[in-house]
């Protein structure tokens, strides 16, 4: 069980978040070829250890952010606002 | 040595002394033909099809622990074909074809019981979902019927079919030619078989990284040192992506934990499978009486063998709304197997961009029934170089082509 901070509710339970999988993915422009649209659409990181990825505070304030997490041991580094880069 | 009767009553007689371990524990040799990364169901079952029907023996099976104790030791034992789309049906049913023989074959109890597989509907959209996958799974020649409410009620007696409930049940199908088997017994019963054909299965040696020169899989890195291989075959489950992308091979995959439970033993109660999608949990019983429990996925990556308490809750839950009679039943263990899951909640069998470098993958959250006919198109893969008709259609390819194999409505489960 996850104590997710949210940047604008602070520490709540995880059964209140949805994961929306990896962060900063950025979409290919249409001129791009099918490979590249197969990256976006179906290939994630799945690193065995950090990782930042979007959650969506669903049964709280309804804001996505994003959080670091690391995905062997379950520590959540930092969690920053939709936008922003991390805190190195 | 044979298992039969006539060798038990000798041992009887003898004082059981002279049993043989069922397989080796060789060490490693610096080079093989064939070197498969994964000692699950699945890679034990590619060894001993490349070694039987393929003639190549000059093979190992390298796993990072014991064989067997990753997914093959934790998943619920769940044995089916029903799959809605015509390429899952045909790899699933060729599976489920090699199970009915399998025990014989391989000299091996693997307690293979087509007890039958129900399925439950909630709403009037499920319902009308499976009157669908009933009808093309007829088409593609596999046993399926819808069930009547009364016809339930007497397969599944205990099973609370009140109209009261939040969601009551409005209908079922089953696969009579589904069931279950003793998941340990196939890695078991596919390791003495493979050992036997001079296949060496090495046992507790992580495998770092896949070497890989001018384009092309030459050997694997391992704790008791390098390997070298004419080919490379990982089968490698949820750990496939740290594997693969050591030879700079990217996979659509994300690695998950998937939970189960067993209950302490109860005298007979249930003698089918249950899966319920809506009202979500999966349950039979195994044959020392513990109510075998399958949950959901949690729904973040991750690489701890261990899930989240509220997904156990969810499903403990819903099997107390199917059967009220359990409430009291105390569970015995939960665990979480690390679960590859795709896209489409397909597999991926085949080549890939590197030379002699072979994958299979993605079973996800239901690999386990599969297990005879992935390793047998598996095998096939790597002996000819090329997919068989039967895995053609689950390459690496299909990403960027578009041709996906989307099972996630036609999975037996919500996940």
């Amino acid at each position: 069980m996850l104590l997710i901070p949210c940047p604008h509710c602070g520490e709540r339970n995880e059964i209140e978040f949805a994961c929306g999988g990896q962060a900063h993915l950025e979409r290919p422009g249409p001129q791009a070829d099918a490979t590249r649209w197969a990256r976006y659409l179906y290939y994630r990181a799945n690193p065995n250890g950090t990782q930042r990825e979007r959650w969506f505070h669903a049964a709280g304030c309804r804001r996505w952010f994003n959080v670091e997490r690391d995905t062997a041991s379950h520590e959540i580094r930092t969690a920053y606002p939709m936008g922003e880069a991390p805190a190195p | 040595m044979r298992y039969s009767a006539a060798a038990l009553l000798r041992n009887a007689i003898g004082g059981q002394r002279h049993w043989r371990p069922a397989w080796r524990f060789p060490r490693p040799r610096t080079r093989y033909d064939v070197v498969i990364v994964g000692g699950g169901g699945h890679g034990l079952a590619t060894a001993y099809y490349l070694a039987k029907r393929h003639g190549i023996r000059d093979v190992a099976v390298i796993d990072k622990g014991p064989i067997g104790l990753g997914n093959t030791g934790r998943n619920t034992t769940v044995v089916r074909s029903n799959y809605l789309l015509d390429p899952s049906a045909a790899l699933y049913e060729h599976a489920l074809k090699l199970w009915e023989g399998l025990s014989q074959e391989l000299n091996f109890n693997l307690m293979f019981s087509q007890r039958g597989v129900v399925a439950l509907a909630f709403t009037r959209h499920e319902l009308t979902e499976m009157e669908r996958r009933v009808g093309a799974l007829k088409l593609n020649g596999i046993d399926s019927e819808m069930l009547t409410l009364d016809e339930l009620r007497r397969r599944v007696p205990l099973l609370n079919l009140s109209r009261e409930l939040r969601y009551p049940v409005l209908g079922a199908m089953v696969q009579p030619r589904g069931g279950n088997a003793r998941h340990d017994a196939l890695a078991w019963g596919y390791a003495r078989a493979a050992d036997a054909l001079g296949v060496d299965i090495i046992q507790s040696c992580p495998v770092s990284a896949i070497r890989v020169e001018r384009g092309r899989a030459v050997g694997v890195e391992t704790a008791q040192g390098c390997i070298e291989a004419g080919r490379v075959a990982v089968v490698a489950a949820g750990h496939v992506t740290t594997l693969m992308e050591t030879a700079g091979v990217h996979l659509p995959i994300q690695s998950y934990p998937l939970q189960a439970m067993v209950s302490e033993p109860l005298k007979p109660m249930l003698d089918t499978v249950i899966m319920s999608g809506l009202v979500h949990c999966y349950v039979s019983q195994s044959d020392k009486g513990e109510l075998v429990l399958g949950a959901a996925r949690d729904s973040y990556v991750s690489y701890a063998q261990r899930g989240s308490a509220h997904i156990n809750a969810a499903t403990i839950a819903a099997l107390l709304e199917l059967f009220p009679v359990l409430s009291r039943v105390r569970l015995l263990r939960q665990w979480a197997g690390i679960v590859d899951v795709t896209p489409d909640l397909s597999p991926i069998i085949g080549p890939t961009e590197v030379r002699e470098l072979y994958v299979n993958c993605g079973w996800g959250t239901g690999g386990f029934k599969a297990t005879p006919g992935s390793g047998w198109v598996f095998a096939h893969t790597i002996a000819t170089g090329a997919a068989h008709a039967l895995n053609a259609p689950f390459g690496l390819e299909r990403f960027a082509r578009g041709a996906l194999i989307d099972e996630s409505a036609a999975a037996g489960v919500s996940h």
